[in-house]
């Protein structure tokens, strides 16, 4: 008599971790024994996407390199909130250095460690979405043109936050910021500018290039333990929505993610050495307008009345990412 | 101190003289110190090298006003700029030139009796060395006309910079231009 | 081992007789032979167990360098002028963070106007980075700084630049001794970092440090800079009798002894003062010379000793601070303050204007008799300027 396939429902892929999953299912965040690389008693706001982010990211690369880690660090949120001396709430070897060098301080570790002869010891340099696109980028194109072994990944949370939420180059179009004012007649930030950087990236053909969300918790750490299987520069990029610059609810920050997807503006994809070779499929189409509601940086689409001109243009970019990246199907 | 200054154009190796006879002086147990003065970078532009040898340690690094002993590697240099400021009375002048002195217009412009050798080292370096290259093959006419170095050490140093069949080339040409000023100076004894 | 060679030659083979761990550069004039040398020796294999990493800026170049060093490698790096101000911020990360990296300025001109030719605008502009700066008088002493630099980077935690004249001392042949590398091991230890990132005892370096706490921080710097005087003197001292030579150290004197009139000054100058010095005693003036070698940490005592019994100091700098004056007068005030000796600038050699020896004579049998102004800029042409001064005063 052939077994019936039965489908538990609790161990979706939204399932962290739960007696039905076997040990190699389980995310790395339901380990009791997991680092917490970035443990409590950090600064950050109620909510915030890039703390989950930034632990996540960094127990599953403690877990891929056997807790063989050193991590690099730009000036931005993430370094200020979590390091207050005499205070740090990383539990793993960390440096910070300056606002644009952290690509570069991370080939010197990794040449260090190789001039002294370990091959064990891994390297992951991060910063946010203003170190990295803009004044890193320099540092960064060297890094992945070097093909040097460090992982890069870059929290996205769209705008220079620590400063005060000031555009940046990952600034999407319409967005408002501390310098993209919801005011005039093209209120937010200009459509026809911007850096992609998963496609620069792409474009060094570098071994790996990803693009992740908090939405998908065991999807970040799939990909930044495949991305310590391999040597070389690899780039992955998060998006993490942050409630304060946004205007969302702090409870929100998860759901957003998630409809950044689901929308089709983040697309989330993987590529080896410059070809797409995977996507996540979109499970429920939404249009960007249900993101977009969540956030009052784009409250001035919709009052005093709906800006129906840019929601079609962002629904159309959204379309357009679906298409290139095959986000629908199987 | 003997001090010496080198003419010549970018890319005609005036530098790697300068550097040729500083270790052909070290080889001898003396002291030199040789270094170039920069002007802009290109092929073509004058450039000026300078020689120092002492049997003292050597201290001074203003440019050298006074040589002893001038090397002109490119003789249209002569017309161009005033190579021969500063050429002390009795100093010993090379000239890389297949032109005579008198077509040279030297009269005009050394004033003072010097010890003068003209030498075609292009034409040298193009029989023996196969590329037009006179820097090193002056400096066998610099021994064999002001005797400061011998030609022993300029082919040492010849030996320790280059290549063995580009050695042999540049120390060949550079024996060859040592006989031809050796001539030229028995003539005019 | 003596050697006929280019300076620049000369100091690569010294750092990799120091056997760095790291080395990252970016080129620029006049510093380039030194890095080619290195990478040279780093891909014949002459130089084993180092990374030679081909950096896409300075800022990147001394960005690499903190990497490397806070993870307990030797770390080495070279710029010159515009390089060094490009990597500024990273500069002072470097000695804020206590990182013993060794850098070499190949002192070159900042522009504008640009200007690749010698002078000391660049290592002058970062004297108040926290670096340690010492200067060469010649490329043996460039050879010997180098070296000298790692240990007392590495006993102080704190980094140091050995500044040598670009081009004058860069591109000149001369003879050089350069020690072997087992020679160098035995004066100097293999690294052993104060802290360094370690995932068996991980530490965080670089935390953001507030008002509570911050003039503490500097205050510590400021003492360690203090005490590393001792440390720059100590070194060369032992390096004197390992190798049985006088170089480096806060600084040294000649013909100093009763000396009416003593010119200070820094780098390949020394060696043509010497010989101005020792042209104007044989006419019977009492002049004599201090070269200084170690500029930060600034040695005040040293000083004083060494100029007591002077009437005056002439300083001669390769740099000004516009709209002011010297700079190295400044701090050589400081030390002389409360004694009775009257102070002098020249500025001289801006954007690599050869110093020649009759200037250098005329101006100083004028100084001797203070019949010279309080700030003189050497071989101005004078009478351009001031026609050029009218004409921009009568425009606006």
């Amino acid at each position: 008599m052939s077994a019936t396939q039965i489908k538990f429902y609790q161990v979706g892929s939204f399932a962290v971790g739960n007696r039905l999953l076997r040990d190699d299912e389980r995310s790395v965040q339901s380990d009791p024994d997991r680092t917490n690389a970035l443990t409590s008693g950090h600064r950050a706001c109620q909510g915030c996407g890039e703390a989950l982010g930034a632990r996540y990211a960094l127990d599953a690369a403690m877990r891929a390199t056997g807790d063989q880690l050193i991590a690099v660090n730009a000036t931005g949120c993430l370094e200020v909130f979590s390091t207050p001396y005499p205070e740090s709430s990383w539990r793993v070897a960390w440096l910070h250095s300056l606002f644009g060098n952290a690509p570069a301080v991370a080939t010197g570790v990794a040449a260090a460690l190789r001039a002294k002869g370990d091959h064990t010891t891994r390297v992951v340099a991060q910063g946010g979405d203003g170190a990295t696109v803009d004044i890193g980028l320099g540092p960064l194109s060297g890094m992945f043109e070097r093909n040097d072994d460090v992982l890069y990944i870059c929290y996205d949370n769209e705008a220079y936050m620590n400063t005060g939420v000031q555009r940046s180059g990952a600034t999407p179009p319409a967005a408002r910021t501390a310098t993209t004012q919801a005011v005039g007649a093209h209120p937010g930030n200009v459509f026809g500018q911007g850096k992609y950087l998963p496609k620069i990236a792409m474009a060094h053909d570098i071994p790996y290039v990803a693009t992740a969300t908090i939405a998908d918790l065991r999807d970040l750490e799939a990909k930044v333990e495949r991305a310590m299987t391999m040597r070389g520069a690899r780039y992955l990029h998060v998006l993490v929505p942050c409630p304060l610059g946004w205007g969302s609810a702090s409870c929100d920050t998860i759901k957003i993610a998630r409809l950044a997807t689901q929308s089709g503006l983040f697309p989330v994809f993987e590529a080896i050495n410059g070809e797409v070779v995977a996507s996540s499929k979109i499970r429920k189409l939404v249009p960007v307008e249900e993101y977009l509601k969540l956030q009052t940086r784009y409250s001035h689409l919709f009052s005093p009345q709906r800006n129906d001109e840019v929601i079609d243009h962002l629904q159309r970019m959204a379309n357009k990412n679906i298409e290139r990246y095959e986000l629908m199907g199987e | 101190m003997f001090q010496v200054r080198i003419h010549g154009r970018g890319g005609q190796g005036v530098v790697t003289a300068a550097e040729l006879l500083a270790v052909a002086v070290f080889d001898e147990g003396k002291h030199a110190q040789a270094f170039p003065s920069f002007g802009s970078e290109r092929t073509g532009a004058p450039v000026v090298a300078y020689c120092r040898i002492s049997d003292h340690e050597i201290r001074a690094r203003e440019p050298i006003m006074e040589p002893d002993a001038l090397i002109i590697q490119d003789a249209s240099l002569i017309k161009q700029i005033d190579v021969f400021a500063g050429l002390k009375p009795g100093g010993f002048v090379i000239i890389n030139s297949a032109e005579s002195a008198e077509e040279l217009l030297l009269a005009q412009k050394i004033v003072v009796p010097h010890s003068i050798a003209i030498l075609p080292a292009t034409e040298l370096a193009l029989t023996h060395l196969g590329r037009p290259v006179p820097n090193a093959v002056l400096l066998g006419a610099f021994s064999a006309l002001t005797g400061v170095v011998s030609l022993a050490s300029v082919s040492t140093a010849i030996n320790e910079k280059f290549k063995p069949k580009v050695a042999a080339g540049n120390v060949a040409a550079a024996t060859a231009a040592y006989e031809y000023v050796m001539k030229q100076v028995a003539t005019h004894a | 081992m003596l050697r006929q060679v280019e300076g620049s030659k000369a100091v690569a083979d010294a750092i990799a007789a120091c056997k760095p761990q790291v080395i990252c550069a970016y080129p620029i004039s006049p510093q380039t032979h030194i890095v080619e040398g290195l990478s040279q020796l780093v891909k014949d294999g002459t130089l084993p167990n180092c990374e030679f990493i081909n950096v896409e800026s300075e800022f990147a170049a001394m960005s690499v360098a903190i990497g490397a060093s806070a993870t307990g490698a030797r770390a080495y790096t070279a710029t010159a002028s515009q390089g060094l101000l490009y990597m500024v911020e990273a500069v002072y990360n470097a000695s804020g963070l206590g990182l013993p990296i060794v850098m070499t300025v190949a002192n070159r001109a900042i522009g504008g106007p640009i200007n690749i030719w010698n002078d000391h605008s660049d290592s002058m502009s970062q004297r108040d980075s926290g670096w340690l700066q010492l200067y060469a008088e010649n490329n043996q002493e460039a050879v010997d700084l180098h070296i000298q630099a790692f240990r007392i980077a590495e006993e102080m935690s704190l980094p140091v630049m050995v500044c040598m004249d670009g081009f004058i001392l860069t591109h000149a042949y001369e003879q050089v001794d350069i020690p072997t590398t087992e020679e160098v091991s035995a004066f100097l230890p293999p690294f052993a970092p104060r802290q360094e990132l370690n995932p068996m005892e991980p530490v965080s370096i670089g935390a953001m440090v507030g008002p509570e706490s911050f003039m503490e921080v500097k205050y510590l710097a400021h003492q360690r800079m203090i005490d590393s005087l001792h440390t720059v003197q100590k070194v060369a001292d032992d390096f004197e009798e390992q190798f049985g030579r006088k170089t480096g150290g806060l600084l040294r004197t000649y013909r100093t002894e009763g000396a009416e009139t003593i010119v200070l000054a820094l780098g390949s100058i020394i060696g043509t003062l010497k010989d101005v010095v020792d042209e104007l005693q044989l006419d019977g003036h009492s002049i004599g010379l201090v070269g200084l070698t170690s500029f930060r940490p600034f040695p005040y005592d040293a000083l004083d000793a060494a100029v007591k019994d002077a009437k005056r100091i002439i300083v001669l700098e390769k740099a000004f601070s516009t709209g002011t004056g010297g700079i190295v007068t400044q701090d050589v005030k400081e030390a002389i303050s409360g004694m009775d000796i009257n102070c002098f600038t020249v500025i001289a050699g801006l954007g690599g204007r050869p110093i020649t020896i009759e200037s250098l004579r005329n101006y100083l049998i004028n100084a001797m008799v203070e019949n010279i102004d309080c700030l003189t800029f050497l071989d101005l042409d004078t009478h351009l300027v001031e026609q050029e001064i009218m004409k921009e005063r009568a425009l606006r």
